[in-house]
């Protein structure tokens, strides 16, 4: 378990680091310039040799700072993970350094957080789409994609030549239900919490 | 000067014609061939470009996302207890393993403690799950390596895993048993004994698959010194689980980070010497003798009492019985069900170790039923990403070897 002089030892080594909080597991901010810094600090001078997770967070069109990168570090000799937020530049191209070079397990988890948030991984070996196709037009997972999807061209151009399918939006009709838990009683009866597609709302795209 | 050729093979899919850059190789003569993303050895959806010499693979390329569902913007968009069954469909070999891993990873954020018995099924429930995901795994991996007679012999015993199964939670694969704070009901009457019977029978299989295997001379050609990964490469490229255990890492989240009473049980980590197919095959073989040494001691010492949390009125909806007879616990079930269970605001990270490796949850949570964002961690998804690496340098009859060792499921790995 890591201790609260781990904690205060390496807070004082690196002033770019800063302290959110110690619940389940240590959390500290990054700033960027020194990501790559501190992964490898991590990856060399101690002894958290797993990078276990990296993902991102996106807080939304109207937040200050849109996304955040967070990474989990795991340590076998503390049993413990360290957890680091990074913020990303710009809210339209959002950037950060890749930390495949110090740790090859990134590479994966950062061409998926590409794919999923359009956060570009800046001197990655292969930054490229891994989940969805090489053409695929959205970012999935930020928050203003709808639930239901929006209407793509198929990858294949000699199949649409002949059937005119495309990547239609799923109907949403059948749920998942959420009551929203607020407002008057009409309003929190459990409904679609995506309605971007149903028999009331014309389809996205 | 020979003039350069390159010829090209493709198996049932168009788009490997077009994989540019493949196909203009220089020198000697090469080959592009696609395996997948159907085919028998990719176990799903799996497509690799390999780019050969003679039958030696130079490059491998893997390609995902054929099985991609967005299951971390459904999560988004439900309570916690609706996502349970989406957990059923990443690893489907170990589904209950998965409902225990999510299950705790929210109930962190809440920072409830579970009753023992609940914690006692639910380690039961892993182990079973672990024993079924391990049996599926040697079996195919024999059959990948061409015995048949294996399988026939794992298929039986996760037959009986599967009866055994449909009596606790009514499923036989999609189990969604946990729910956050509980499970979805106890145990049925007499079911410890069959587990208990099917733990005595069960070393008689294992014993009759290493009998066809360990020793197996055709099995030791194919496996040996094949698909070596190095201590170093398995931890740089984030492997977990038995992979990473069979190349000498001692790590086993039931033991370093021990989670629903783990640290009671007496049991010991495999590990392996050389990290070869062969030293992966040897640890899933041990460790399903390891799993069941821990559900005797769980069925041997079973707490009794309660098997949810009580005390969680905002997060565990009460049984069916209490629901039709008491006022209280009717609304306790309809604000559940309709807005979820309430969940602090926060973030966390929760990994538990599943058969596959180690499956994190990373939820962040603006209070309320709904999570804001949910990242699935999937130890398929870590495990394959040393393909780029590892394969190339075999014969091209390796592949299947290697992908069977790696014990890999789609479903997680695409998520």
């Amino acid at each position: 378990m890591i201790d609260q002089d781990f904690i205060d030892d390496l807070l004082a080594k690196h002033s770019y680091l800063g302290f959110i909080s110690h619940e389940d597991c240590l959390t500290l901010s990054c700033i960027r310039d020194h990501w790559v810094d501190f992964a490898s600090y991590l990856s060399l001078e101690e002894t958290f040799d797993l990078l276990v997770d990296l993902t991102a967070v996106d807080h939304g069109e109207d937040a200050e700072v849109r996304f955040s990168v967070v990474c989990h570090y795991y340590s076998r000799v503390h049993h413990d993970y360290i957890r680091a937020h990074v913020e990303c530049a710009s809210n339209e191209n959002p950037e950060i350094p890749s930390l495949s070079s110090v740790y090859p397990s990134a590479d994966w988890h950062e061409r998926e957080t590409f794919d999923m948030f359009g956060i570009r991984f800046t001197s990655h070996p292969n930054m490229k789409r891994i989940l969805m196709w090489d053409e695929y037009p959205y970012f999935p997972l930020r928050k203003e994609f709808p639930l239901a999807g929006i209407d793509t061209p198929l990858p294949a151009p000699d199949v649409v030549e002949v059937t005119k399918a495309s990547v239609e939006p799923a109907p949403m009709m059948g749920g998942p239900f959420v009551s929203s838990g607020s407002g008057p009683m009409s309003d929190s009866e459990p409904r679609a919490k995506d309605e971007s597609w149903t028999e009331k709302s014309e389809k996205p795209g | 000067m020979s003039p350069t050729t390159t010829k090209e093979i493709s198996i049932g899919d168009v788009a490997a014609r077009q994989a540019a850059g493949i196909t203009q190789m220089e020198g000697e003569e090469r080959m592009a061939l696609n395996v997948g993303p159907s085919h028998p050895t990719t176990h799903g959806v799996l497509r690799l470009i390999l780019e050969l010499n003679g039958d030696m693979i130079e490059k491998c390329e893997p390609v995902l996302g054929y099985l991609h569902r967005g299951d971390e913007k459904i999560a988004e968009n439900m309570t916690y207890n609706q996502f349970v069954p989406y957990t059923d469909r990443l690893d489907y070999l170990a589904p209950l393993a998965n409902n225990v891993a999510y299950a705790i990873s929210v109930e962190k954020l809440t920072g409830l403690d579970l009753p023992e018995r609940c914690q006692a099924i639910r380690v039961l429930v892993c182990e079973l799950a672990r024993i079924s995901s391990h049996l599926l795994g040697m079996g195919v991996f024999g059959m990948d390596a061409g015995a048949w007679t294996p399988f026939m012999y794992t298929f039986t015993e996760r037959e009986k895993l599967y009866t055994l199964f449909e009596e606790l939670t009514g499923a036989r694969f999609t189990t969604s048993f946990t729910r956050i704070g509980g499970v979805a009901n106890d145990i049925p009457e007499g079911w410890l004994d069959r587990v208990s019977k099917f733990c005595d029978e069960l070393p008689l299989a294992t014993d009759a698959v290493e009998k066809l295997l360990t020793r197996n001379r055709i099995f030791l050609d194919r496996t040996e010194g094949i698909g070596q990964i190095s201590k170093e490469d398995a931890l740089a490229y984030g492997l977990t689980g038995p992979n990473l255990r069979a190349s000498g890492i001692d790590l086993d989240l039931r033991k370093d980070k021990p989670y629903s009473g783990y640290e009671k049980y007496d049991f010991d980590v495999p590990i392996g010497t050389r990290g070869d197919c062969y030293d992966r095959y040897l640890v899933r073989i041990e460790e399903v003798r390891q799993s069941v040494r821990i559900i005797k001691q769980v069925i041997a010492d079973f707490p009794s009492g309660a098997w949810y949390a009580e005390d969680a009125k905002k997060i565990f909806a009460p049984p069916k019985e209490k629901i039709l007879s008491s006022m209280e616990e009717l609304i306790q079930n309809f604000m559940i069900v309709t807005e979820g269970p309430q969940i602090p605001s926060g973030e966390v990270y929760f990994e538990a170790e599943n058969p596959k490796g180690a499956l994190g949850f990373y939820i962040v949570s603006k209070g309320g039923g709904v999570p804001y964002r949910m990242k699935i961690r999937a130890p398929s998804f870590c495990n394959l990403s040393i393909l780029e690496k590892l394969v190339p340098g075999h014969l091209l009859s390796d592949i299947t070897v290697i992908l069977g060792s790696l014990d890999f499921v789609m479903g997680e790995c695409d998520r």
